[in-house]
């Protein structure tokens, strides 16, 4: 099996905690760790971590900054898969990441139990495997899927 | 040492200030507090607005007791380290969160054991003062169940180009009728 170059991207926090609970899953690949506060140590070994600028509606400008840094990430890193959790940097990431040919993997936060989030809504579009952690919203959106929760 | 932590995004003073009360009128002194963009001046509490996620998670484990807003990195974590905590969801209806998820998430980790939901001030201030009744909460790994791990693995190293997502602007509504 070839070796993927894996970008694994979450804001700090809760999204963050999600996503490293995932790393089993990243194993034998070549991962890159994107975050949003600095001094986050990647949860397998001695793999890079990469911080961008958190984005969010409070702070519309700071979008600007963070396609900027993700063009940047992306196209030095050239992954072949894009993991998050989101917020606002995993959707910018995968947007990107799509246009340069990635395959992508929005996971929705296990906070938003009764509605997808904002930012997992407008990733549909650029997610090949677009996941909720609660089997319950499946039947609500279409090309929504379930691996089950983080949890 | 207990350790309260509302995330970093907005302030929750609501909180903050009620365990802060809590901690004069009882004399402690090991109350340490994450308060995000917070607006309130402390007169026990040892608070601090945000640190690096590594330091943070090493005064988790320290901690006896977590007292926090309904945030899953909160609540995992409390889980992942065995420790009881508290949760007090943000009400967005008094503008401490955009909308109301943290009171879904609330409910839906209500009966979990370990973890003590309350609602207002005065619940927590309850819950506080019955501190020796509670228990720690039932640990659970740090890794996500095999299943979720193993099917986001085989899509990982699935062999198959990107799919197409540039679609001409005009020819959107026809692709998108394709789909359907």
């Amino acid at each position: 099996m070839a070796v993927k170059r894996l970008m694994l991207v979450a804001s700090g926090g809760g999204h963050w905690v999600q996503l490293s609970r995932l790393s089993p899953a990243f194993e034998g690949h070549k991962a890159l760790y994107v975050t949003t506060m600095e001094g986050a140590e990647a949860p397998s070994g001695a793999t890079p971590v990469a911080v961008v600028t958190d984005a969010s509606r409070s702070h519309p400008a700071s979008f600007a900054v963070l396609f900027a840094q993700m063009i940047w990430i992306i196209a030095k890193f050239r992954p072949d898969v894009i993991v998050t959790t989101g917020a606002a940097p995993g959707l910018v990431a995968i947007q990107v990441g799509k246009v340069l040919g990635a395959r992508t993997v929005w996971i929705d936060s296990l906070a938003n139990s009764e509605r997808m989030s904002l930012s997992g809504k407008l990733a549909r579009r650029y997610a090949d495997l677009w996941l909720t952690q609660w089997p319950h919203l499946v039947e609500k959106y279409p090309n929504l899927s379930s691996f089950g929760a983080v949890l | 040492m207990i350790l309260v932590s509302v995330g970093t995004q907005f302030p929750f003073d609501r909180l903050i200030s009620t365990v802060d009360m809590w901690a004069v009128e009882n004399g402690r002194t090991d109350v340490m507090a994450q308060t995000g963009p917070s607006g309130y001046t402390p007169r026990a509490l040892k608070c601090f607005a945000m640190m690096s996620p590594d330091k943070f998670r090493k005064l988790q484990a320290e901690a006896e007791l977590i007292v926090a807003h309904a945030g899953m990195g909160s609540i995992l974590t409390a889980l992942e380290f065995r420790k009881p905590i508290i949760i007090m969801p943000r009400d967005h209806t008094r503008g401490e969160h955009r909308n109301a998820h943290q009171s879904a998430t609330a409910a839906r980790f209500e009966n979990t054991p370990g973890l003590y939901v309350v609602r207002d001030e005065a619940e927590l201030l309850d819950r506080l003062n019955h501190l020796s009744d509670m228990v720690a909460s039932q640990g659970v790994s740090r890794k996500a169940p095999e299943e979720f791990v193993s099917r986001l693995r085989a899509f990982i190293e699935e062999e198959r180009p990107s799919s197409r997502v540039w679609t001409l602007p005009w020819r959107r509504n026809e692709s998108s009728a394709a789909k359907r």
